[in-house]
């Protein structure tokens, strides 16, 4: 018998909100959109109302859209990093760059994301094209988008090494023989790819989860392709349950040909969502942003509603076997979230789809992920096993 | 002529990984866990420290072809870290040591710009340079900077990076929902460096901080180095925590501000230094015996001596006389990677250090001891105070940067005992009167930046 699937609940918490209005509606608070204390109050409101992570997009360079648009944005993994100690149990997921950063500064600041919120962290990885985001680095042109994702997928194998450099009982602090370590826990990665190569080990010691949980985006071929071999969580737009439940498909069948085991990624679909406690309201409060602004976002699918409502189309696009979870966008955060925690998950807990919380804080244990053993680790004991019979 | 009596200014630096630290006492807590930072920079804000400072290192340290075991290895990321701190403290500053060699303007600039933010402007940055091949091969760029080139780097690099800081208005975000603006256009603008090392163009992505920019803190010791400080860097972590070498360098350095338009407090002067501390005078010399036991063990001698020596001694006795071989000066470069290395010629350090051991009867363990363990204050809480006030009163320095060699609880003591003292004494803080870490350290912000409209003038 198949194990149990369980529904996966996440929010976007970037900026204000989706909607380009989101700013400008009553009751927002726009000058505290780069405070601490604005973000961290927003993640407990999350974590309160039962959602399992939270994702912040990033990105280099300034927002287009001109005065009206919200410009301006935090560093997403230090901002995260900051709600760790005010959280107990949310994931925490920022988006990092792939085509302009270092693999080897990501794997430490991401074990180390790990290592201040006790193993809630999550990591997605997205490269960019734009040339402008080349020149504000100045070393190399932009890339193909088949480059782009190229790189992307040695950026996390070497990540992922990294995270595995050190195994987990490589301190071992030996007064008799004055060793702090055992080296021959310590791995050199020796990645060497057409893009960049790395030594190692990592600087940082292996975190609480040892690997930390990889979302991706799986929007275009060139992007699902390296989801299949490499994410944990894929995040895909789609207009409707038969094209998540297509989409699902497909991805399970990659992830097979990846040698991977379809169970233990995860397929969640993005929604758009603007709630109100009564139908009316939420219309009339979608009008109204859409009144203040000509813009749109780039979302396929939006939800305006009820906070039961969103829960019946979550229910019943997980029950068609659509989707494992979804990442919803508050079009105006302050508005839908505390609705979300509210209403939608205790409506989608009350169905029995949502599993209780786990012993554990960890992140991978919210996805039905085990903790793995260090891939140098399983290779030392075969070589130990190795020499033991040839002496 | 009285001169008047100056403020102390005191920071707490994370125990790191070298042999100061001392990690086998049975009272030596985790060096990664966050709780161990949480405790010490806690500790430090309690006794209203000016900023909790972190170092570097971007690989880990190799001797005789091998990754060092004998001390502290790994850490956590300086700026993560920080930002989590940013959490549970409140007023501390935080500073980050971060390479300029293996970093990137843009990315660096709004990562410091992010932590000020978060920090309520608490963020601090020591700009360090590396040119080492060693260190390039866990980095895209790989090792190929010139020696000579490293501070010409990490000067264009700050340079460039407070140009993207510059590039917004100290209030671009008016967020006027009914006009509706967010950022007016004026109050932001595009843009350029062109240099030697960098050659880069767009718009910044994050708001101007509340410091402006992050408090500059450098270690430069050279000619070159000391001139970049006094036109450009805030604070000075000096290795002169002696009284002699700490006036010769405070008088050297503070005489050159003048010429950068700097007024002689815009530039705070502040050594690494180290302390032991007991009831009595006689009780703390004895703790900082065996304080200098710990961190030279008998197996760290003997590596500390190969540095020197070039070639493996393993087969010598630490508690034995030192090798009457001579140093191979070809073996010196290669035998330890990833940490700074001697300058001086290894076969006269050899002579001296024979002749130190003869003289008086040391043992390899007992002479490592002698020439690598300094502790700067050794003595009761009442001594230390006086010691390290006489030294800042007579421009010795303006407060120091403390090093304690356990985690998490090495700052303890002196928080309970040494910084009332100092109360007492009128020469520090007993709560921040500030909310940055600019007010703290004395330290003008950064004037607003040209060419970008203020919200007065763009409204």
């Amino acid at each position: 018998m198949a194990t149990r699937r369980w529904l996966r609940l996440g929010v976007s918490l970037d900026g204000l909100g989706r909607h380009p209005a989101a700013w400008r509606t009553d009751g927002a608070d726009p000058a505290g959109a780069f405070t601490l204390a604005h973000l961290a109050r927003a993640v407990a409101l999350a974590e309160q109302g039962g959602l399992h992570f939270v994702t912040l997009d990033d990105g280099f360079g300034l927002q287009p859209g001109g005065e009206a648009a919200v410009r301006g944005r935090l560093d997403a993994l230090l901002a995260l990093a900051a709600v760790a100690p005010s959280t107990r149990s949310i994931g925490l997921v920022p988006m990092t760059d792939t085509t302009h950063t270092e693999p080897f500064n990501l794997a430490k600041n991401l074990a180390t994301l790990d290592l201040v919120s006790a193993g809630r962290a999550g990591w997605w990885p997205n490269p960019t094209t734009a040339p402008e985001a080349a020149a504000l680095f100045g070393r190399k042109p932009a890339p193909s988008s088949a480059e782009a994702w190229a790189e992307t997928e040695d950026v996390i194998d070497v990540v992922r090494r990294l995270w595995d450099s050190w195994e987990d009982d490589a301190v071992i602090r030996d007064v008799a023989t004055g060793r702090y370590v055992d080296r021959e826990k310590l791995h050199y990665v020796d990645f060497e790819g057409r893009f960049f190569s790395v030594r190692g080990p990592s600087i940082t010691p292996r975190s609480p989860q040892g690997q930390p949980v990889v979302f991706m985006s799986g929007e275009g071929a060139e992007a699902m392709a390296v989801a299949a071999s490499q994410a944990d969580v894929v995040v895909v737009d789609v207009g409707d349950a038969a094209e998540a439940a297509r989409v699902r498909t497909d991805l399970h069948r990659r992830v097979a040909e990846a040698g991977r085991d379809p169970d233990d990624v995860a397929l969640v679909t993005s929604i758009e969502a603007h709630l109100a406690d009564e139908l009316g309201a939420a219309l009339a409060g979608r009008a109204e942003l859409d009144d203040l602004s000509e813009l749109r976002s780039s979302d396929r699918f939006r939800f305006t509603g009820t906070p039961a409502g969103l829960a019946d189309v979550v229910a019943s696009w997980f029950e068609r076997e659509a989707l494992d979870g979804v990442l919803v966008r508050p079009a105006v955060v302050d508005q839908t979230l505390p609705r979300l925690g509210g209403g939608t998950v205790p409506g989608l807990v009350a169905r029995g789809l949502v599993a209780p919380p786990p012993a554990d804080a960890l992140l991978r244990t919210r996805f039905g992920l085990g903790r793995p053993a260090s891939r140098y680790a399983a290779r030392t004991a075969v070589a130990a096993g190795a020499e033991g019979r040839h002496p | 002529m009285n001169k008047p009596v100056k403020q102390i200014h005191l920071a707490a630096h994370f125990p790191g990984v070298n042999n100061t630290t001392v990690w086998s006492d049975p009272e030596s807590g985790s060096q990664t866990d966050f709780a161990s930072f949480v405790h010490l920079a806690q500790t430090a804000e309690r006794g209203c420290f000016d900023f909790f400072f972190l170092a570097e290192g971007l690989r880990l340290r190799e001797h005789r072809g091998r990754i060092f075991e004998l001390d502290v290895v790994g850490r956590p990321d300086s700026l993560t870290v920080l930002a989590a701190l940013a959490a549970v403290t409140d007023h501390i500053g935080l500073a980050a040591t971060l390479n300029t060699t293996f970093n990137e303007p843009y990315e660096l600039a709004r990562q410091f710009a992010t932590l000020d933010h978060l920090s309520g402007g608490r963020a601090a940055w020591n700009a360090v340079t590396s040119p080492d091949a060693f260190t390039g091969e866990n980095f895209r760029r790989g090792g190929f900077l010139e020696r000579s080139n490293r501070y010409e780097r990490a000067g264009e690099f700050i340079e460039a990076c407070r140009t993207l800081w510059d590039s917004w208005a100290d209030d671009a975000v008016v967020a006027d929902p009914d006009r509706p603006v967010f950022v007016p256009d004026g109050a932001i603008r595009r843009f350029e460096h062109h240099g030697e090392e960098f050659d880069i163009r767009g718009w910044f992505d994050v708001p101007r901080s509340p410091q402006g920019y992050p408090v500059q803190i450098q270690a430069g010791d050279s000619d070159g180095g000391r001139e970049l400080a006094a036109e450009q860097t805030d604070v000075i972590f000096s290795r002169h925590s002696g009284f002699d070498d700490g006036r010769a360098f405070y008088a050297d350095v503070k005489s050159r501000l003048e010429r950068y338009g700097r007024r002689h407090d815009d530039l705070k002067i502040i050594p690494a230094a180290t302390v032991v501390l007991g009831d009595t005078d006689a009780d703390a010399r004895e703790r900082a015996d065996h304080v200098h036991r710990q961190q030279v063990s008998p197996q760290g001698a003997i590596a500390f001596l190969e540095q020197v020596w070039g070639r493996d001694l393993s087969a010598y006795d630490p508690d034995g006389p030192l090798p009457d071989v001579e140093p191979d000066v070809d073996g010196i470069g290669s035998i330890t990677r990833g940490r700074v290395r001697h300058e001086q010629d290894p076969r006269a350090v050899a002579d001296k250090w024979r002749a130190m051991a003869e003289a008086n009867h040391w043992s390899i363990r007992e002479l490592i001891i002698e020439v690598t363990t300094r502790t700067a204050f050794v003595g009761s809480p009442r001594s230390v105070a006086e010691r390290i006030n006489a030294y800042v009163q007579a421009d010795a320095a303006d407060g120091y940067i403390l090093i304690p060699h356990l985690t998490p609880h090495g700052l303890d003591d002196f928080v309970d005992r040494v910084v009332p003292e100092l109360q007492e004494r009128g020469v520090f803080r007993t709560e921040y009167a500030g909310a940055t870490l600019r007010d703290h350290l004395g330290l003008p912000r950064p004037p607003a930046p040209l060419g970008v409209a203020s919200l007065e003038v763009s409204t």
